[in-house]
């Protein structure tokens, strides 16, 4: 159980739902995971639950996807098609969100937490098999997880007749090799299977059509996460944090023009100023705040003025500043920061990451860097400036999937909440 | 060949995925095939092709799409500077400006010994340990976090100790 405290919001303290590992020493190893509890929401789902039950708990407690697009888990499980088999689940582990490195420290430091979560997801949809998705670039924490794999089949957590019953499951790692695009789950499919990691036209889905044409949940390292406590305590337990449409907590990965700059796991709810000032410890150098992306690159430009500061990090409140709450990788901008700067570095990271596959994507956001590399360097006429926020527009709506869509988001909510920057960029 | 040379770590691989889905052994046998020398050859990229049932074709446009695969020999080293927005809001940008200074060459030049290239990347996941960067070889991946100029200059001077290490073992050879 947790020990320390839990109110309803306004919390000061973190309370650690997933970052378990800093409130218990040596929770990577698997002795002290199960002693601190680990193994038996899995054993009991096993031996006392019908699979269908553990998706219902899952259902209840309101747990969104925390990859980003914030799809409620539960309903997403039950959407599992069950006229055809195998099953298979698979962990999005391919973390390549600029701002984002939550998944990471959870995969380091917490990772039996991360894979009894998978085992419960694969016993709720019936699968047999699981696989990880990792970007190529986390090639020494693969090779950590495939030890803990090995450690918990040992231990009989994994493999066949588990707990004496006549279920089976095993955990494979797949390492990527340097894709954004493969943090789409039709791409990283793809990728398992082989291929470019190229995304695939939806529907139909991939809990009908998956991984190897089979019905296929993919979830998020830190969505997993949090399963083994739900099924633990129980979804009223887990609705306690965060708010009624975003229950639990989430780590907010808190980067950029901050003094302490790290993983935060708050409740759901929890303001951008106390985030950034109170956890965050301000902005250096005294300088002052001039914008905020919540959800990343990805993310558009929220102006940090009071009203946004004293915002809900949550995903029905972050949309009335303009913006979405994503995977909540809080990149902070100070006021020594030129927005037409930002948006270049933003633009030539999806121009390097997009996959070819749509013209939209491949060609727009080559013209938006070359339009926004002119516009930083101040090259540019404010005709420049029209001329990308027209580009940016006819990519918008017209993408295969949604790198595409992302590129412009910055780059829209810039020109529109910024423009001073951009003509003191073309009048240089 | 490397059936011969990885027999067991290729069954181990191939096991990993359903019967008839072999394909899904590529970026594995890719990596196998940089272990050591960081880059995956044609004859290599025919023998994978082989070993999963596709053409050369599909496994060179593998190799082509994902950026950490190589299909020609690269220095030994690459040292790769994550630049992308967080890290430049601390500082990266200078950071890898004035490492390469400081090594004579310009960003994406390979050391005039020809043996560590300096570039930037994309985001890393690192983006509250800037300045960050990856040092790619043969033997893997490993990151290197909350970096200055001269804790990489050491590691520059390591790398280049330990290369001369194989060098006057190899010609003891």
């Amino acid at each position: 159980m947790i020990e320390h405290g839990i109110t309803k919001n306004g919390n000061q303290s973190q309370q650690y739902v997933l970052l378990r590992h800093r409130d218990i020493q040596d929770i990577d190893n698997l002795e002290v995971y199960h002693k601190s509890g680990g193994f038996l929401a899995f054993q009991n789902a096993v031996n006392t639950m019908e699979p269908s039950e553990v998706t219902e708990i899952v259902k209840k407690s309101g747990l969104r996807g925390r990859g980003g697009a914030g799809f409620p888990t539960g309903l997403k499980w039950s959407f599992i098609d069950n006229n055809q088999f195998p099953h298979y689940v698979v962990a999005n582990a391919d973390e390549s969100e600029p701002g984002t490195f939550k998944d990471r420290e959870i995969m380091e430091s917490n990772p039996y937490q991360f894979l009894e979560g998978i085992a419960l997801c694969a016993y709720a949809v019936q699968a047999h098999k699981a696989y990880i998705y990792l970007r190529g670039e986390f090639w020494q924490i693969a090779a950590r997880i495939d030890q803990h794999i090995a450690a918990m089949k040992a231990a009989g957590y994994l493999g066949e007749n588990l707990f004496g019953s006549d279920y089976s499951l095993d955990i494979y790692t797949h390492l990527g090799a340097g894709a954004y695009i493969c943090g789409e789950e039709t791409a990283l499919l793809e990728s398992i299977e082989g291929k470019m990691g190229q995304p695939r036209l939806r529907p139909p889905f991939p809990p009908s059509y998956g991984l190897f044409g089979k019905p296929t949940i993919v979830n998020n390292v830190e969505t997993l996460t949090n399963i083994p406590m739900i099924v633990a305590h129980g979804a009223d337990w887990y609705r306690n944090f965060g708010t009624e449409k975003s229950a639990g907590t989430k780590i907010f990965s808190l980067s950029g023009n901050v003094n302490n700059p790290g993983n935060y796991e708050l409740p759901l709810g929890t303001t951008f100023r106390e985030l950034i000032f109170e956890h965050g410890g301000g902005i250096p150098e005294g300088r002052q705040i001039k914008a905020i992306m919540a959800a990343g690159a990805s993310s558009s430009l929220i102006v940090a003025d009071e009203n946004a500061l004293d915002t809900p990090m949550d995903y029905e409140s972050v949309p009335s500043v303009g913006a979405q709450l994503g995977s909540a990788s809080v990149i902070v901008i100070d006021d020594s920061v030129s927005i037409p700067w930002l948006i270049n570095k933003t633009t030539h990271f999806f121009r390097h990451e997009s996959c070819g596959k749509c013209t939209p994507c491949r060609e727009g956001t080559f013209w938006m860097s070359h339009l926004t590399e002119r516009i930083a360097n101040g090259n540019a006429s404010l005709d420049d400036v029209d001329l990308l926020y027209d580009v940016a527009n006819q990519i918008k709506g017209k993408c295969f999937c949604a790198l595409g869509e992302f590129s412009t988001e910055s780059v829209l909510s810039g020109i529109e909440r910024f423009r001073d920057d951009f003509t003191n960029a073309v009048n240089r | 060949m490397l059936l011969e040379k990885y027999a067991n770590e290729i069954k181990e691989i191939l096991d990993k995925y359903p019967p008839g889905e072999r394909r899904s052994a590529v970026m594995p046998l890719i990596n196998l095939a940089q272990r050591d020398k960081m880059f995956v050859s044609r004859e290599e990229m025919i023998e994978i092709g082989r070993i999963v049932g596709i053409s050369t074709t599909e496994v060179a446009s593998v190799v082509g799409f994902y950026s950490l695969y190589y299909d020609h020999p690269q220095g030994s080293y690459r040292l790769q500077v994550c630049t992308d927005l967080p890290c430049a809001l601390r500082g990266s940008e200078k950071f890898l400006e004035d490492l390469c200074t400081r090594l004579g060459i310009k960003p994406g030049e390979t050391t005039s010994d020809g043996l560590i290239t300096v570039e930037s990347v994309m985001c890393l996941a690192a983006c509250d340990r800037a300045p960050v960067f990856q040092l790619q070889s043969g033997e893997g991946l490993e990151y290197y976090e909350n970096q200055t100029v001269e804790n990489a200059l050491s590691l520059v001077e390591r790398l280049r100790a330990k290369a001369a290490q194989y060098r006057r073992r190899d010609n003891l050879d």
